[in-house]
């Protein structure tokens, strides 16, 4: 039963992994969670999911799986062995209310009508206003059953059901796709990090100085070396105008980010595709323009190229000479690209449009053949998965598509 | 394995699945990685943790500048170097050059201990990782001396993290993981009267509506949370204030006095005071 959870899980795309499954099965074993629905939720929840943002997917699919078990719980209720009951009824009666209640009949009588009680549970799911003494206090929902007795005689302690955690769906919020923020952008671009060191010697090399003076027989020999900078270069390449206009607030987080994050951001613009020339002011975009050739040819390819568009436009604009809607363009887009992809094998295009809407797009369908699958949506987790394709060692013969 | 419970402490309040994140931990001797907003109790649980369960807790916090290895041990090759240089006699034995980590140190206590890492996401994105078999076999080996160090007791290790990065796979699939959601009204009642229990029940009460009414405004940049009520409330209740001036139905006084200790950012008590000023102009 517990197998087939973890596959569900895995499929509604909760990463859970076999040493998580295991140690979940190790917990129920220690006997963590016991007889509530409520634990075996949190318990479930504590080994398998982690990370907040799939929480309101565990409850969905757990929710699903679940459904009437906690029915079973209750039937394991009805079946309790009496020595369970007796702590029970330890728990649930005060002194007093067991003297009288020993005055009226046989500790036995007790015993039996509690266990009546625990049925009736069975049926009416809310705390009830039967239970002796304790009020409302469930004996196996929150703060459950337990040899020692967490709660003993805490009459506040309401019971809420477990059903009603995860069907509450609390941590919907979290799931997916939250908004970008200029400190998350950092963060996922934080791992384009490449340090080396280049520059001036100026910090004191420990272990070089150690081991030189140990080769020195003793005599101090200090070593100087240049600081460890981020030496990863980012060439930045930004759609603007027509329908990325939907889009600027992220584009300019996200351009803002990466400014403060690479030391060495090179960044031009374009519209709709990248054609023959380039731009890096937007108000003088006519004016002052530089060749996509030069392009090429300044910068090494060991610069990281991303590029930042939605994509849609005509097919034309990309396959065809003279395609452009601004210009007369002698070459056609899709030439362009594929330049620019033969030099500069770190490549990645960030679309802030939905991902689940680039397959009824032709020209993002197309823009994502040329790039070679590497185009990424402009959320956080597109983000990640950006900058781990751009880590990646480029292949060795990267196909031109198209 | 000993049967010892964590069930909160007269000063922490945990709630039930917070009970039984520990508790699993503990177990299991598994690590656990507490996530949560600023505020809400993170560091303070391993603090309760120790005393609840009356262990020795060792606290690593975490900073930017921090390596992994410095949790274990650190070899101070320096003084050594200006020890030979001057002759000293210590410097033929390297073991007085290596001073112990945290982790170190909570590996020889002689009772199961309780360490805490704190912060572990603001250290370079490599520092988990440079941890795992540390967490997972709870051993290391020290190089310099060629020895191994295996911890007496598996530590009850209790990680914390404000999200500023993620943490590697690896890395979390050895640790069991809880989110600390803000506490409801009545749990953050409960709260409040275990931190000053003689507060009037007037002013808490006006006190949390207030408190829930700055953190319902939208759009706030920082959210008040569990430790800034308090600090307000210790605020309020230094100064004195009736409970009446907290009741905003007196349209003239709607933001709450003292507002800075739940405020912390400019933008947010602007933000505040010009919801406040327009709810006044629909009244």
């Amino acid at each position: 039963m517990l197998v087939r959870f973890f596959f569900e899980l895995r499929n509604a795309g909760v990463p859970v992994s076999l040493t998580e499954f295991l140690s979940l099965l190790q917990a129920l074993e220690a006997r963590v969670a016991f007889c509530s629905a409520e634990e075996f939720y949190w318990l479930a929840r504590l080994a398998l999911v982690k990370d907040e943002r799939h929480f309101d997917r565990f409850d969905r699919v757990f929710a699903e799986h679940f459904a009437g078990a906690e029915r079973l719980f209750q039937k394991l209720v009805a079946e309790v062995p009496a020595e369970w009951l007796q702590s029970l009824a330890q728990r649930l009666f005060t002194e007093e209310e067991r003297a009288k209640v020993e005055s009226l009949g046989s500790w036995d009588k007790l015993l039996e009508t509690l266990r009546k009680r625990l049925e009736e549970q069975k049926e009416r799911h809310e705390g009830g206003n039967k239970w002796v003494g304790t009020g409302g206090t469930s004996p196996f929902g929150s703060g459950g059953y337990n040899p020692e007795g967490i709660r003993i005689g805490n009459a506040g302690a309401r019971q809420r059901r477990a059903v009603k955690v995860w069907e509450a769906r609390e941590y919907r919020n979290f799931d997916d796709q939250r908004e970008l923020g200029t400190r998350n952008l950092k963060m996922a671009l934080r791992r384009l990090r490449k340090f080396a060191r280049q520059g001036a010697a100026d910090e004191l090399d420990l272990d070089g100085t150690i081991d030189a003076t140990a080769r020195n027989a003793g005599w101090l020999d200090l070593k100087l070396r240049p600081e460890r900078r981020n030496a990863v270069k980012v060439l930045l390449l930004l759609d603007v105008g027509g329908s990325m206009e939907d889009h600027v607030r992220v584009c300019e987080e996200l351009f803002s980010a990466a400014r403060s994050e690479f030391r060495h951001l090179e960044y031009f613009y374009f519209h709709n595709f990248i054609y023959e020339n380039l731009w890096k002011d937007n108000r003088r975009r006519h004016a002052e323009r530089t060749r996509t050739f030069d392009l090429l040819r300044t910068f090494n390819p060991d610069y990281r190229v991303i590029f930042v568009g939605d994509a849609a436009m005509s097919p034309y604009e990309i396959v065809q000479p003279g395609g452009s809607v601004e210009h007369f363009n002698e070459e056609a887009g899709s030439l362009w690209m594929q330049r620019m992809t033969a030099h500069f094998p770190h490549l990645v295009w960030l679309n802030p449009e939905p991902e689940e809407r680039w397959e009824w797009t032709p020209s993002i369908r197309l823009t994502q053949q040329l790039v070679s699958g590497r185009m990424f949506p402009l959320t956080l987790d597109g983000l990640d998965r950006a900058t781990a394709a751009l880590r990646r060692k480029p292949a060795l013969s990267s196909a031109p598509a198209g | 394995m000993s049967t010892q419970r964590f069930t909160g402490t007269d000063r922490y309040i945990a709630t039930d699945d917070l009970r039984m994140a520990v508790n699993a931990a503990v177990t299991l001797a598994r690590p656990l990685l507490i996530k949560g907003e600023p505020g809400t109790g993170k560091t303070q649980l391993a603090l309760e943790v120790a005393e609840a369960l009356g262990r020795p807790i060792f606290e690593w916090h975490v900073k930017s500048t921090s390596k992994a290895q410095q949790g274990l041990y650190e070899y101070d090759a320096v003084s050594r170097l200006r020890d030979s240089q001057l002759g000293d006699a210590r410097v033929a034995d390297i073991r007085n050059y290596i001073v112990r980590g945290k982790l170190w140190e909570a590996f020889e206590s002689d009772v199961q201990p309780v360490l805490l890492i704190d912060e572990i996401d603001k250290a370079d994105i490599e520092f988990p990782n440079d941890l795992l078999r540390e967490l997972d076999r709870m051993e290391f080996y020290v190089h310099e001396t060629r020895e191994l160090v295996r911890a007496r007791h598996r530590p009850i290790i209790i990680i914390t993290s404000n999200n500023e990065k993620e943490l590697p796979d690896a890395f979390l699939r050895r640790c069991f993981f809880h989110y600390i959601r803000f506490p409801d009204p009545s749990t953050m009642e409960k709260i409040v009267e275990v931190h000053y229990p003689n507060l009037k029940r007037e002013l808490l009460a006006e006190a949390l509506s207030a408190f829930y009414k700055v953190r319902e405004t939208p759009g706030l940049k920082k959210k008040p949370s569990t430790s800034e009520l308090l600090d307000w409330i210790k605020l309020l209740l230094a100064e004195d204030i009736p409970p009446e001036v907290l009741r905003s139905d007196d349209p003239k006084k709607a933001i709450p006095p003292l507002h800075g200790a739940l405020l912390k950012n400019e933008q947010d008590v602007h933000l505040f005071e010009q919801l406040v000023f327009l709810n006044r102009r629909v009244r």
